[in-house]
């Protein structure tokens, strides 16, 4: 990976006259010693992965802590509702998010994008995107190389695991990768892309990492929700023009500064946060007997 | 960190450090190894040893002792698998000096009596970094053919090495150098861009002064199930 800074992607794609996805793209080839095409159809792979994983589903698994599980249920049930406050897509979104979040504590097959915990919030997105505006699905492909080029970017510069840098880390960036994958789906340019990665990241600056029990469910499966709802928006402010005050490449040194400065119980080790409430303790106390 | 190291890999949750991260670290110490994993102490450390257990890390780093990738369904069944098997496996708890949060030290014992002692720290996004072996510093990631010499510290042995990459037209990706003391024993750590014929890692294993040849090869070799 040659790219540490998301400008110094915008300024191959304007130098190459390429676009956001191809540069990424070209990166991976060059560095894989791969071709195009290969690279192409092991994204497709990974796509094709994320797709499985959402349609099998499982309404009935409980994950072995007893916490995780149905609640996609639930909201597929709701989507059916007439009446709702939220439109079909957004609504959507939240049941994939869910529903993905419940596979991954269930120990099942998932696509970690950037990582199993944050699992839901990119195919919550595309999935959905490809679902309801029906577009080609090579054209998600290309907005997966915009949303891994995003993560890679932070992977470089900053964190991408919950244990190093908190929530922010995991469930933030993959809402910042996931807001640059809309943009670019929606057909915003390249600054619009960084911008939404931006404005994501900004709003998940400081999330800390405390699930009960230290597993990867509470409140990790329903941060996903929050995660691609947000990409969304950041996506939307973008596309209207909204800039991020803070230049995107010094949005993701902040985010490096502050993982460091949490403290270790909030990172991981489930020994502050919500991982010590009242409740927690019984949720716990429950499954040991 | 690589593209598909983000967008990926495609693996059984729940979670790409404590998981996935695991069974790698696992995984790369049997291929090290090289022979049916028939004890294994394992100490967990940091993250690993506090949160570790709700992520199934311990069937994790059993199932990669057992052969298994990260994608493998049977993850979940791979404590009753090593006990049908026979294998000894113990856990505990250890506070390892400058290790990352997530991280295990492993003393394995093969099916021929082979030891073989490594630190393995899952970085997140299940990339992982083995940062010990047999004692002496390592620092490389399983990603790409990696050859493990033990020697004396004494003039030729790197050029030894070297040379017979060279032969066999293997590409250096990355080398380290590391000592006891001066004199002492020594650990040369050469991460490949191809992979070394076994006839060549048989014959580093006869060089005066090498004292141990451990390969890791990126070929799977269907584990010992």
């Amino acid at each position: 990976m040659s790219y540490r800074l998301l400008r110094e992607i915008l300024s191959d794609a304007q130098n190459e006259n390429l676009k956001f996805w191809q540069v990424i793209l070209n990166d991976n080839c060059r560095e894989n010693r791969i071709t195009e095409k290969e690279s192409f159809s092991k994204m497709t792979d990974m796509y094709i992965a994320m797709k499985e994983a959402d349609s099998n589903y499982d309404s009935k698994a409980k994950s072995a802590s007893g916490m995780a599980g149905g609640d996609g249920k639930l909201l597929e049930d709701f989507r059916k509702q007439p009446n709702r406050l939220i439109g079909d897509f957004l609504t959507k979104v939240i049941e994939k998010a869910v529903k993905m979040g419940e596979s991954n504590a269930c120990m099942k097959r998932i696509v970690a994008a950037p990582t199993a915990g944050s699992c839901g919030v990119i195919p919550a997105v595309l999935i959905t995107y490809e679902e309801e505006k029906k577009v080609a699905q090579d054209r998600i492909i290309e907005a997966l190389y915009v949303a891994g080029g995003i993560g890679e970017v932070i992977a470089q510069s900053a964190e991408i695991s919950g244990a190093k840098g908190g929530c922010q880390a995991e469930i933030g960036s993959a809402s910042a990768m996931a807001a640059g994958a809309v943009v670019y789906l929606e057909g915003g340019d390249n600054e619009a892309i960084i911008h939404a990665a931006a404005l994501a990241l900004k709003n998940m600056l400081g999330l800390t990492c405390d699930p009960v029990g230290g597993l990867v469910e509470v409140p990790c499966i329903k941060r996903n929700v929050s995660g691609a709802v947000n990409a969304i928006v950041s996506s939307q402010m973008a596309i209207a023009g909204i800039r991020s005050r803070i230049e995107p490449d010094e949005v993701i040194d902040s985010m490096k500064r502050i993982g460091n400065l949490l403290p270790e119980c909030l990172r991981e080790t489930s020994k502050d946060g919500l991982a010590i409430t009242s409740s927690a303790i019984k949720i716990m106390e429950n499954i040991s007997s | 960190m690589q593209l598909f190291d983000i967008i990926g890999p495609v693996m059984v949750g729940p979670s790409s450090s404590h998981t996935a991260g695991a069974v790698k670290i696992g995984y790369v110490a049997h291929k090290l190894l090289s022979e049916q994993v028939v004890k294994a102490e394992i100490f967990l450390h940091g993250s690993f040893l506090a949160t570790g257990k709700g992520h199934g890390t311990d069937k994790a780093i059993v199932a990669g002792l057992l052969g298994m990738q990260p994608d493998d369904v049977r993850i979940p069944e791979s404590l009753e698998i090593a006990d049908e098997m026979g294998v000894d496996i113990k856990f505990s708890g250890i506070s390892l000096k400058d290790a990352s949060p997530n991280s295990v030290l492993l003393k394995l014992t093969g099916k021929s009596g082979r030891m073989l002692e490594i630190v393995g720290e899952s970085l997140g996004g299940s990339i992982i970094n083995i940062a010990a072996i047999d004692g002496l510093s390592a620092n490389f990631s399983g990603d790409r053919p990696t050859l493990i010499v033990h020697n004396l510290d004494q003039p030729g042995h790197v050029a030894e090495v070297t040379s017979m990459l060279s032969h066999k037209s293997v590409n250096i990706a990355s080398m380290q150098l590391y000592r006891e003391n001066r004199g002492g024993n020594a650990v040369m750590i050469l991460e490949c861009d191809q992979e070394i014929p076994e006839s060549a890692v048989e014959w580093l294993k006869k060089l005066e002064g090498v004292v141990k040849v451990t390969y890791y090869s990126l070929i799977p070799t269907g584990g010992s199930l």
